[in-house]
């Protein structure tokens, strides 16, 4: 009797998509029958300074091997400003995250505008791709959290 | 410090302050600890010595709900917290008299104990040498081997809000400060994940860091939330070494003066400020020298921006 417990790799991939531009961008990816990974799963804020930086730990705890957070570009933010917020507080953390000794493709930001559903399908393409190159998350997720 | 006692008395006596905030001498010779004083009785177990490492900013906090005016003793890195804490509305200036005391570097029991020291009955000072007396007979160190780590990197010695000053201070910055995040940046990725898993495994989720932090000072706690598996220390495993570290760092990040606090009372001796100091690191790096707590004005790194901020994947690029 042999185990074969061998499969395939399946990544999770956790998107945030502000809802005024890169949320509106997957729409029209989908709707110009533009095609990316399955293993992106997007959560809709509604800035995306809403990304608080725990929801991105949080995703990391839970299990999921890259976080990717879609925004409008600087300067058309919906409230004005927020992105400008996100730009810095991600910087930071992204650093941090690098410097405990994360894999720094795990995360990234992108700017997507509700025009670009072009740009959203081939950001996604290539993200899931690099989580495909670093493998699974095993330094930041939590046992407990496994199913 | 009897300067200190004297000034204490004649201002509670002429009722110009209610009660005052200060530092008592502890059970053991190494451990004085913070305390209100109502009265010159009180006042006689006042201490001040190179231990009193303790940053009295943050009962400030709780000491501006009540009546009265209450004098505070700060030493110069606290009056960066106290300006801090000004600054975000937690305390009130009008209820503190602010003594600014001297300061020439405060000790770590740590270090004294790491030099082999041991069974230590009392300990004093001169010049330039603590002279201790230990179960096994006397033994001597220098003072500035014995210093906490904070006070090698000291921001100055300047007091940045005070009432009256008493008491001189002595340059003990002789550091750079960004020394260890600088040698760990260095690292490949495998080795920082080492590093730090070898660190924060001591953690035993006592909260002391937390606590002491005068930049912490939520009413409500996200780590006491019983929603989220991380309030008792029962339910984290892995928890803590990765996740509470960075994110206790992070809910300070641009508001930490580097006081130094959170390191001095881990009792698992984690070096707690090389996560703060990493953040002040890149924020001075990519957005302008900052200097939490330097005045009570100017706007802080992340509840500000510019339009010509770098984009998060300089991260990368920095490599």
């Amino acid at each position: 009797m042999s185990i074969t417990a061998k499969t395939e790799f399946k990544p999770k991939i956790v998107a945030f998509c502000c809802n005024w531009c890169s949320y509106a961008g997957a729409d029209l990816a989908g709707s110009s029958r533009l095609s990316y990974p399955a293993d992106v799963k997007i959560i809709r804020v509604p800035c995306s300074c809403r990304v608080n930086p725990m929801f991105v730990l949080r995703a990391f705890e839970k299990g999921a091997d890259g976080v990717i957070l879609c925004g409008c570009h600087p300067g058309d933010c919906h409230y004005s400003t927020g992105n400008y917020y996100t730009r810095r507080r991600m910087t930071l953390l992204f650093s941090m995250l690098d410097y405990i000794g994360v894999e720094q493709g795990r995360t990234r930001v992108e700017w997507v505008s509700a025009a670009e559903g072009v740009k959203f399908s081939t950001t996604m393409n290539e993200f899931v791709e690099k989580i495909h190159s670093l493998g699974e998350n095993v330094r930041l997720g939590d046992l407990r959290c496994r199913n | 410090m009897q300067e200190l006692v004297k000034r204490a008395s004649e201002l509670l006596a002429d009722g110009s302050v209610a009660r005052v905030l200060g530092w008592k001498a502890g059970d053991l010779p190494y451990n004085p600890e913070p305390a209100y004083f109502e009265n010159e009785e009180q006042l006689r177990s006042f201490v001040y010595n190179g231990f009193c490492g303790a940053n009295l900013s943050k009962y400030m906090i709780e000491a501006s709900k009540l009546e009265g005016k209450t004098l505070v003793f700060l030493k110069p890195c606290d009056t960066y917290s106290f300006n801090q804490l000004m600054k975000e509305y937690r305390v009130d200036r009008e209820k503190a008299w602010i003594i600014g005391v001297g300061c020439r570097g405060k000790l770590d029991i740590e270090a004294v104990k790491r030099s082999g020291i041991k069974g230590i009955e009392s300990i004093s000072e001169e010049d330039g040498e603590l002279k201790i007396k230990t179960l096994y007979g006397d033994h001597s160190i220098s003072y500035a081997e014995a210093m906490l780590e904070r006070c090698h990197s000291c921001k100055g010695k300047e007091h940045r809000v005070y009432d009256e000053l008493i008491g001189e201070s002595e340059e003990t910055n002789d550091s750079e400060r960004f020394a260890g995040v600088t040698e760990i940046e260095a690292m490949s990725p495998e080795e920082k994940f080492a590093y730090f898993q070898k660190e924060l495994s001591k953690c035993i989720r006592c909260n002391a860091c937390r606590n002491v932090c005068p930049a912490c000072s939520c009413r409500k706690c996200v780590f006491d939330s019983n929603k989220f598996d991380s309030a008792q220390k029962a339910n984290t495993d892995s928890f803590e070494e990765k996740m509470f570290h960075i994110i206790r760092a992070f809910h300070v990040a641009g508001r930490c003066t580097d006081c130094g606090e959170c390191s001095r009372v881990c009792p698992e001796g984690i070096p707690l400020h090389l996560f703060n100091r990493k953040f002040m690191k890149d924020i001075d790096e990519l957005y302008g020298e900052f200097r939490a707590g330097e005045d009570a004005e100017t706007k802080g790194p992340l509840t500000d921006f510019t339009f010509e901020d770098a984009e998060p994947g300089v991260v990368a690029e920095r490599g």
